[in-house]
Order: C-alpha cells, then sequence, then structure tokens
C-alpha cells in the first residue's frame, strides 16, 4: 500500500499547490482535488493536505469542533492511521499535524507545528458577488468595497456585522480571506501566529495558507471594535474552567450547562496540567 | 483643462481603412459601405476646461453616449488617448486614461470622473441601501471611519434632498426621480473633478425632470466640478451648458458657446435640429 | 485707451433650412469706443445694430472682421475670432449684456435674479439678496412681487428686473440692447440716471435706444449705421 494513500505525482501537485498558497498569503490556489474514501463536504480537502504533507516522524490530532472525540474527527484519524501508521495524540502541544473543522485549538501553537482547517467555502466574496469571474477580478484588484458596504449596512441596521463564523478577514494586508466557520473568538489567534495554517477546500478545490507571523486583520471601520463571544461569567461542569469558548448544552430538564469546546484542553485542565 | 480627447475612435466590425473616411455627416451614415462596420465615434477631439458645462446634443445613433462610454470606459476605445487632469505619471507628463490598469481605473472613475446613467439600475446597487450605495463610494475613496462615512452618506443625501431617515431603505423602494438623486449623490460622494451624464431626466415627468436639472445646476455652481452632459433635449442643454457639441454620425459637426448655437446655428444640422424645437 | 474697436466687422446669415438663403446681417461696420465712452448705435430696424451687440457678446459669429477688445488688465482679445474659454472668461468678469426681453426662468423669483450676480461674485447670499431688494425698489418693483418669478409680471417689470440684474454688478464693459424700449417715461429717467453713474464710474458702453431724446441726452458718440460713420449728437 502507498504510503498515506496519495501517488506521489498528487502529493506532487498538492504541495506545489500549497508552497503557491504560502507564497502568496490569503490568495485561493486552485487544484485537481482527487477522489477520497469520505464524501465530498466532509473534509476532503483539509484530508488531502495532511496526507500530502504527512512523514512517517509525524504525530496526528484531529478534531471536529473542538473534540478529539467526535465521530468525524476519529474516522479521519483512523483512516489516516490505517494507511500512515502514524503516531496520534490528543494532546495540542505534542502534535506535528492538526487536522480541525471549524475551530482552533486553545492552547497556543508553537513553531514547527501545521494546522490544517477544512474549509466548506473558500470564496469570502460569495455573499456579495455571485459571479467567479467578477470574484476574481475583485481580488486582483484589491477591491472589498462591497464587503465594507455589507460591513456598513449590518452596522447601520444592527450595530455591528451580522456574521458569527466565517468573518472575512484581511491576511497580509492584500487578500480578503474566509477562515472558515470558526467563531470570531478564534480570529484573533490567526494573526502573528507562530504556527503554519493552512487551509484545505475538496469540492471547491481550493488551498490556502497563512505563514507563520503573517498579519491578519478582520475587517472592520477604524471606529469600531472587534467584538468576541465572552464567557467569562461561564464555568465548565467538568473542570471549572472559565472563559474559554463553551459548548451550551441543554439538559432534559430545560437546565443549561456549559462544557470547555477544546476537549483536550478540558482534560489537561482536570488532570491539573494547565 | 480638464479633460482632453484626441482622436477618440469606436467601430463595431472589422474597421477597414476606409472606414473613418467614408462614414460621417456629409455621407449621412455611420456604415462603411466597404466593410459594413459601424462607425459609432469617429476621430473626436474635445478639450474641457475647468468651471466649464459641456452638452453633447444629437440625435439617435450620433455617437454621444458611446463617446461618453469610452471615456468612462465602460467600453472599449479602438483608437484614441484621453488626458485627465489629475493622473500624470512619475515625470509629471498627463497619460492616457484609455490604457489604464484595472487599479487605475478604479481611482479614476472613484476621485476623477463619476457617471450618472439615464436608468438608475445602472448607476445603483439594488442589493445595498441608498445609504449604502453612497457608502460605496465614500469608502473606495479610502475612508474607513464608520461614523465619519455616515456622516458624509447624510451629507449627500441632504444635498439631494432625499430625506434623511430613509437613508437605509432600498432603492427600489424610490421613485425614479428619486432613484435618479441618490445616483446622484453616489456620484458626488467622492468628489469628482468631472461629471458624465448620460440623458439624466429623460423618461422623467416634467416636474422632476426640472427639479433634478435645477439641482444639477445648483451643485455644480457650489462644488464647482466640471460636466459633460449628453442630451437630445435642447431645453436641457440650455438650462445647465455654457458651451454645447452637436454630433452626427459620429462626428462633431459644430462647436460652441450655447447662446451662440442655439441663436445663430452655422452648420445646416445644427440648424435642423433648432428649428426642430417645439 | 481704446477698449473694443470694431473692424470692417461683417455678419450674413446663411439659413440651410430654406434652402441655403443667405440673408445680410450689416457690412464693413467699424468704429472704436474708448475706456468710459458710450458710444450709441443709430439706424432703422433691422439694419443690424442688435445683431452686433450679439456678436460683441458673442452670441452671434462674425462672418469677418475683427472685433478688438482691450481687458481691465491692458491686455487684448479678439471676440471675433477667439476660443470658447476666452469668451466665458470675458461674460464672467468683463462684458455684461442687458436685453431687450428678459430670459424668464419659471422656478426662480425675481429676488434671487437679481441677487444672483453679487452672489456668484463671492457676496454673501444675506447681503446680495439687500442690496437686490434696494435696486428693486429703487425700480419700482412692489415688495409682494421679489419673491415670486417675473412670470407673471408686465413687460415693463420684466425689464426693470432684467436691467437690475446687471446693474447689481456692473461689468466694466457693457451692452445694452433698447434696454429701455418697453419702459415708460419714469423708469426710463431712472435707468438714464444709472447708467451715468456707470459712466462717472468709468463704465465703457455701447447701446441701442429708438428714442432721439435718451440717445441725445447718455451718448458721448452716435455711430450711424447706414451711413457708416460717427454723426453729432
Amino acid at each position: 500500500m502507498r504510503y498515506a494513500f496519495l501517488d506521489e505525482n498528487s502529493k506532487k501537485e498538492i504541495r506545489r499547490a500549497i508552497l503557491k498558497a504560502i507564497a502568496i498569503p490569503g490568495y485561493q490556489v486552485p487544484f485537481a482535488s482527487r477522489e477520497m474514501p469520505i464524501a465530498r463536504g466532509w473534509g476532503t480537502g483539509g484530508l488531502q493536505i495532511t496526507l500530502s504533507i504527512i512523514n512517517e516522524g509525524d504525530c496526528i490530532k484531529v478534531i471536529d469542533q473542538g473534540c478529539d472525540g467526535s465521530l468525524n474527527a476519529v474516522n479521519i484519524r483512523n483512516f489516516v492511521v490505517s494507511v500512515t501508521g502514524n503516531k496520534t495524540t490528543t494532546d495540542t502541544k505534542k502534535a506535528t499535524i492538526i487536522q480541525s473543522r471549524h475551530r482552533i485549538p486553545e492552547e497556543q501553537l508553537e513553531e514547527g507545528q501545521c494546522l490544517v482547517l477544512q474549509v466548506p467555502y473558500p470564496e469570502v466574496l460569495v455573499n456579495v458577488e455571485a459571479d467567479s469571474y467578477k470574484q476574481k477580478l475583485m481580488h486582483a484588484n484589491k477591491d472589498y468595497a462591497r464587503l465594507w458596504v455589507l460591513l456598513y449596512e449590518d452596522t447601520a441596521r444592527f450595530g455591528d456585522s451580522r456574521i458569527s463564523n466565517r468573518y472575512p478577514v484581511i491576511v497580509n494586508n492584500r487578500y480578503a480571506m474566509d477562515p472558515t466557520p470558526i467563531p470570531r473568538y478564534d480570529i484573533p489567534k490567526l494573526n502573528n501566529n507562530k504556527a503554519l495554517i493552512l487551509f484545505g477546500a475538496g469540492r471547491e478545490k481550493k488551498i490556502y495558507a497563512i505563514p507563520p507571523y503573517t498579519e491578519v486583520e478582520p475587517l472592520k471601520f477604524e471606529d469600531k471594535e472587534f467584538k468576541i463571544e465572552t464567557f467569562d461569567d461561564k464555568k465548565c461542569a467538568r473542570c471549572g474552567t472559565k472563559g474559554v469558548f463553551m459548548d451550551e448544552v441543554y439538559n432534559d430538564d430545560g437546565s443549561v450547562t456549559y462544557y470547555c469546546n477544546d476537549t483536550s484542553y478540558c482534560d489537561k485542565k482536570l488532570k491539573g496540567e494547565l | 483643462m480638464i479633460l482632453e480627447v484626441k482622436n477618440l475612435t469606436k467601430v463595431y466590425g472589422e474597421f477597414c481603412d476606409k472606414c473613418l473616411e467614408s462614414t460621417g455627416p456629409e455621407f449621412e451614415s455611420s456604415v462603411c459601405p466597404y466593410c459594413s462596420s459601424v462607425v459609432a465615434v469617429n476621430n473626436i477631439n474635445i478639450r474641457v476646461n475647468k468651471g466649464e458645462v459641456v452638452g453633447i446634443v444629437g440625435e439617435s445613433g450620433s455617437g454621444k453616449s458611446t463617446l461618453l462610454q469610452l471615456i468612462y470606459q465602460d467600453q472599449k476605445a479602438d483608437q484614441g488617448v484621453v488626458y485627465i487632469d489629475g493622473f500624470k505619471d512619475d515625470l509629471g507628463n498627463y497619460k492616457n486614461i484609455l490604457e489604464a490598469d484595472p487599479n487605475e481605473l478604479s481611482y479614476l472613475r472613484t476621485k476623477l470622473m463619476s457617471m450618472i446613467y439615464q436608468n438608475p439600475r445602472l448607476g445603483l446597487n439594488y442589493q445595498f441601501s441608498a445609504g449604502g450605495n453612497i457608502a460605496e463610494k465614500i469608502i473606495m475613496s479610502g475612508i474607513r471611519n464608520y461614523a465619519e462615512i455616515r456622516k458624509r452618506v447624510l451629507y449627500f443625501l441632504e444635498k439631494t434632498e432625499i430625506p434623511k431617515e430613509r437613508v437605509d431603505d432600498y432603492p427600489d423602494r424610490f421613485s425614479g426621480g428619486q432613484q435618479q438623486r441618490i445616483q446622484i449623490s453616489k456620484a458626488l460622494a467622492s468628489n469628482p473633478k468631472l461629471l458624465l451624464l448620460d440623458e439624466p431626466t429623460t423618461g422623467l415627468d416634467l416636474s422632476v425632470q426640472a427639479k433634478i436639472l435645477d439641482l444639477i445646476k445648483k451643485l455644480q455652481k457650489e462644488m464647482g466640478f466640471a460636466m459633460i452632459i449628453v442630451s437630445h433635449d435642447l431645453g436641457v442643454i440650455k438650462h445647465l451648458t455654457n458651451i454645447c457639441i452637436v454630433m452626427k454620425n459620429g462626428q462633431i459637426v459644430e462647436k460652441g458657446l450655447t447662446d451662440q448655437i442655439l441663436e445663430d446655428p452655422q452648420h445646416p444640422y445644427t440648424q435642423l435640429l433648432v428649428s426642430s424645437a417645439l | 485707451m481704446v477698449k473694443i474697436r470694431i473692424k470692417n466687422l461683417s455678419k450674413e446669415f446663411t439659413v440651410y433650412t430654406r434652402g441655403g438663403v443667405k440673408i445680410q446681417g450689416y457690412n464693413n461696420v467699424d468704429f472704436e469706443v474708448k475706456k468710459g465712452e458710450f458710444l450709441s448705435l443709430y439706424g432703422h430696424s433691422g439694419i443690424g445694430k442688435s445683431s452686433l451687440l450679439k456678436a460683441i457678446y458673442r452670441t452671434y459669429t462674425t462672418t469677418s472682421g475683427d472685433i478688438i477688445f482691450t481687458k481691465e488688465d491692458g491686455t487684448t482679445v479678439n471676440i471675433a475670432k477667439c476660443d470658447e474659454k476666452d469668451i466665458i472668461e470675458l461674460r464672467k468678469t468683463e462684458i455684461g449684456y442687458v436685453s431687450q426681453f428678459l430670459k424668464v426662468l419659471p422656478r426662480i423669483s425675481a429676488l434671487e435674479i437679481v441677487a444672483a450676480p453679487l452672489i456668484e461674485k463671492g457676496e454673501s447670499e444675506k447681503v446680495a439678496k439687500i442690496k437686490a431688494k434696494e435696486l428693486l425698489d429703487f425700480f419700482g418693483i412692489k415688495e409682494e412681487l421679489f419673491n415670486v418669478s417675473p412670470l407673471t409680471f408686465s413687460g415693463g417689470e420684466q425689464q426693470r428686473v432684467n436691467i437690475a440684474k446687471e446693474l447689481i454688478a456692473p461689468k466694466p464693459f457693457l451692452l445694452l440692447d433698447e434696454p429701455t424700449a418697453s419702459l415708460d417715461y419714469a423708469n426710463t429717467m431712472k435707468v438714464i440716471k444709472q447708467l451715468q453713474k456707470l459712466k462717472e464710474n468709468n463704465v465703457t458702453m455701447i447701446g441701442i435706444f429708438h428714442d432721439q431724446d435718451d440717445l441725445k441726452t447718455i451718448s458721448d458718440k452716435i455711430y450711424d449705421f447706414a451711413l457708416k460713420k460717427y454723426v453729432e449728437v
């Protein structure tokens, strides 16, 4: 069996796309997305990136909305192990490659680590311009006026942008980018991150990247604050932490319980390691 | 000098070497007899100076609207050079705006010139509110401060006498005359040096037409931009312009002060036009 | 100093809508006017006096000849041949024109019409309107008519508004085309008095009056169109 499922030529093409993406931070590089043993819409893009960059020494962590134990995360992790034999971990600090769906881990990432995000919709302009040719022209001309007008409209009507996840960011002061459906809470983590962050959209066939130490700013007016979700008054029922991104669970009797969304962070807190 | 147009030409079709010399008012035709191309704009030269308000009048097919579109670059010219005040290279020489790259074109269309179309659908984005449309122009001129943007949006709405309370309404909720006024606000929001108007009031009710023309006249006096207005209505030209250009079959047949064109037309075609006023 | 020199000026109208028929305007008109002088044009109706005034204002083109105009700063320009942009400049600050009839703009009030030239010069709207009111009052326009469009005024009232708008901020050179034709005696005298005041302020003028007495009162020179020369006042 081939190491990491993909043939070498496929890996070559995807790696080239990744290199180009790193060279142009935030720019969507098209790539020939292969047939994968999971369906489109379930993380094939992230998976193709992971399988193209993985080597024998890598240690893999896979999470789905913060949880190592969710069905999708388990399936993907099992698949990667079955085609590579690599070590796996739930410890954010010990992983060399972290594939994630819609969340960035709570613990700070370090140099040498790589975060691979699964992308449902790579095109940040899709809600303001439907025509793909015009979208390309806008990106080429750094013409993001429509995104700004959308922000203006929401601010005029509601006081702030209505966008909660997939909040548009400007990468390296050049390209507007869709950061995937991560919450606003995670947006500040993108800025000047020590790790390499890669984005793979398998269905839409695009790869983009944020190299380490890149400037990433959310789209906002000079005189307005970028508001993020706060949990200062919410306590995790499992480990007792306050203020990290929480899952809100409704119990059968109608009461609400909060749990840390990042399960490995919660584990460490419980063990007293953090 | 605000705008200088040299040898501007637009031909639909093959464009053979006989096209330009075989069409025009003396032939009473814009169609080349050799290759059947349509010579819409035939080697036009125009100069607009500061403070001038130029009217271009002519009948359908004269090329007047196409001329404006070539300057604003909604259509690509086949030949010619256009210079505009404020668009120079590093050495201080004027650059041909027809060769501007998309970034430069964006700058040209925001800071230097704006266009107002006969149909507001061409000038407005109906997915944004009235305020949003005006904000777009302001944002494109570089402002990223919300309070400042909002203030200017309301200022320009007020200038065109649209009620401030309607700033967040969508354009399709306004009357035709109001939509036209929103278009005017939008065009002026980035303080352009040159305003191009393509039949801005054709099709509107007479009372609305009068109000809008008065408004344009007032704004031009206040803000001091140069204007080129295309119209087939001599009344509009008379009301607003001080210089008048008459076009026929893609060429200029006469150019002069507006009152001179109307009272002492020299060219046979101009005389025909003037005598056709009701 | 010679303010304006008309050299061999001729005008011929070609009417293409009537098959290209040629109509004579005037032929070989030649005269000059010095600064501060009032020259009257004399001749029967249709001889071309009005057309000449319009040619100086460039509302009419010129078939042949020159119109050498000396601006206040001493430089000259040939009105018959110069570019439109020069004429626009001249009309702004150098040359004024009082027509025989007011061109009525239906939506503008009498007060606004008369105040406009002052506002254009940079005067505040408040002060301009005060001065305009004074002038309209001087010419006998009733106060209740100030804020109404001259659409419903009598011919004489309209003409008084017309004259007021030119006299409120007079240019150094004025063309007057039968300004008093529709005025009664009292108002004509008022106008003549104003013109005399302008003369005292060294304003140069060329005028057409059909009334002989008006002519004689105000003119320094008279140019006879038929005889093609100056005649005694």
